[in-house]
């Protein structure tokens, strides 16, 4: 479904992202890790069509990507951003910013199409008139992604879509991601720093350190310590150091 | 004992009224780490700032008892808060960005916190917050002391914020979700410096964050904050055997990499949480 092959982006002087080279299957979920500043959201974005300076040769769907996209392109491909305060627009309500992409993409049914957008996330229909500021963080997250899944996208790329979130809804919006995952047949590459979150969600991960894929491994391969790089490893280490609350002897029973 | 609250109660009116955004919250706090974990809106950050009587304007605050070293916070002028704030209590806030001067360097600000709270000259400053950028591990003290925040990484940043709470070596630190905006690792890092120098200097801690394992690493005691009130209050290192079922539901919504979970559990709220 998306082949990427030697994705270079440079801003000014500094290569942020070195020749980059990744394939996803339909209906895969493929995860990129790495620390703030390893590249992993400008592959993203790259991928997304925001940023137009990039060489390389990227492909979605067979079709080879140019740096002007079509708009179709831009109505297969959909991108969930971290942080939904940013995200939203905050003077139009659930309704308008749900039904802009139809209208972009002069799409027919608003009506029903709106109403089971905010039933396949969860939401109430309730919420359709209020305004960004009067939902809770895990309900503009879901008026997010049902914002991107309007055009009825294939591919969905999500950049720390759980990062802003309290954990028990970031537990609830990554249940949601697998069960509609399911029901569309949808793409994912997941962007985050959090390996527990990329490992739960993805069967394959991409390890990215100072701009460069390190590793690409298995989730289980992952899960295991199975890794043959040492950034993989030290990353590793740290989130399952982290993970588990701390016990009198160290002992993790 | 540096805090004693007994009963603090944090409302705000509403157009029905008052409402509660804190209360039945007690707790004691000496020379020891204290976490403070829940969900958004759970209060936490309202219980750790009442002590600095740092709340919006419209709050009302109650309480039988809200100390710090013996000083009666709710009845104190602005003089006497004017000793404790900053100068005996640190607040270190959740993100570097918003929180330092933009248009002023790190080193100068630092210096300003060390002036205003321990006087000196200027030369004597700007060489304590070489030190001090020392002291929170910075390798290059003098060229970050030049840096303007918008030249420092996130990490390096809370780094500056922290060297700057402890100028005036206070003898609490409040940490409000210091580490949220930064990634796994260099929040490993921050933590770990923020728990040693409080170890070092002998101070007092209290930690908010939404996070409970990780929490528990760098606390000796977590308080559990639900809707406004402290529904388990453990000791960190007994968190696997805690009892209520908030507590027992944020540890298990998590995804882990230890152990594959196929689906994670979602946290089923019951309405008796709210009273009890």
């Amino acid at each position: 479904m998306i082949e990427v092959d030697g994705l270079s982006v440079r801003f000014g002087r500094t290569e942020a992202v070195k020749s980059l080279s990744f394939d996803v299957q339909r209906g895969e979920s493929f995860g990129i890790v790495g620390e703030s500043g390893s590249g992993k959201s400008t592959v993203l974005r790259a991928l997304s069509g925001l940023n137009p300076n990039w060489t390389g040769r990227m492909s979605v769907d067979g079709k080879p990507l140019a740096p002007r996209r079509s708009k179709d392109f831009y109505r297969r491909v959909q991108m969930v951003f971290q942080d939904p305060y940013g995200s939203l627009h905050p003077r139009q309500t659930v309704d308008r910013l749900l039904s802009e992409p139809l209208l972009v993409h002069g799409m027919d049914n608003v009506e029903r199409r709106i109403m089971r957008g905010l039933n396949e996330v969860a939401l109430p229909d309730s919420i359709r008139f209020r305004y960004p500021h009067q939902l809770s963080g895990g309900q503009r997250q879901r008026v997010a992604i049902a914002r991107a899944l309007m055009a009825e996208p294939q591919v969905l790329l999500l950049d720390e879509p759980t990062s802003a979130l309290d954990v028990s809804v970031q537990a609830e919006v990554l249940n949601l991601l697998s069960d509609l995952q399911q029901a569309h047949q949808l793409t994912y590459v997941l962007v985050s720093h959090n390996l527990a979150v990329v490992a739960h969600l993805c069967a394959r991960i991409g390890v990215m350190q100072a701009g460069e894929l390190v590793e690409l491994l298995s989730a289980d391969d992952l899960r295991a310590g199975r890794t043959r790089h040492p950034h993989t490893a030290a990353l590793r280490e740290l989130s399952i150091e982290l993970e588990e609350p701390e016990t009198t002897g160290g002992q993790i029973p | 004992m540096l805090v004693e609250i007994r009963n603090l109660r944090i409302q705000f009116p509403t157009a029905s009224g008052f409402s509660d955004a804190v209360r039945n919250v007690s707790f004691t706090l000496g020379q020891e780490k204290l976490g403070i974990v829940g969900e958004s809106g759970s209060g936490k950050s309202l219980t750790a700032r009442s002590i600095l009587r740092l709340l919006p304007s419209n709050a009302v605050i109650t309480a039988d008892k809200l100390e710090f070293d013996g000083i009666d916070i709710l009845r104190a002028g602005e003089a006497a808060l004017r000793s404790i704030r900053g100068a005996r209590a640190g607040l270190i806030l959740q993100d570097p960005k918003f929180s330092l001067n933009p248009v002023m360097t790190a080193g100068a600000q630092i210096a300003e916190a060390w002036r205003v709270h321990r006087g000196g000259s200027r030369k004597l400053a700007d060489r304590a917050a070489i030190d001090l950028l020392a002291q929170v591990q910075i390798r290059d003290p003098t060229h970050v002391a030049q840096a303007y925040p918008h030249e420092l990484s996130g990490g390096m940043g809370q780094r500056v914020m922290i060297a700057m709470m402890l100028a005036p070596d206070p003898e609490l630190l409040i940490a409000d979700e210091p580490t949220s905006a930064l990634d796994a690792t260099v929040q490993a890092e921050i933590l770990r410096l923020i728990e040693d120098l409080v170890s070092r200097r002998g101070m007092g801690l209290i930690l908010i964050s939404h996070d409970l394992p990780l929490v528990s690493h760098f606390c000796d005691r977590v308080a559990v904050m639900y809707a406004g009130r402290v529904v388990e209050e453990v000791a960190a290192a007994d968190l696997l055997h805690a009892r209520h079922p908030y507590t027992r539901g944020l540890l298990e919504c998590l995804p882990t990499l230890s152990h594959k979970k196929p689906r994670l559990i979602v946290m089923q709220r019951d309405p008796s949480w709210l009273e009890q």
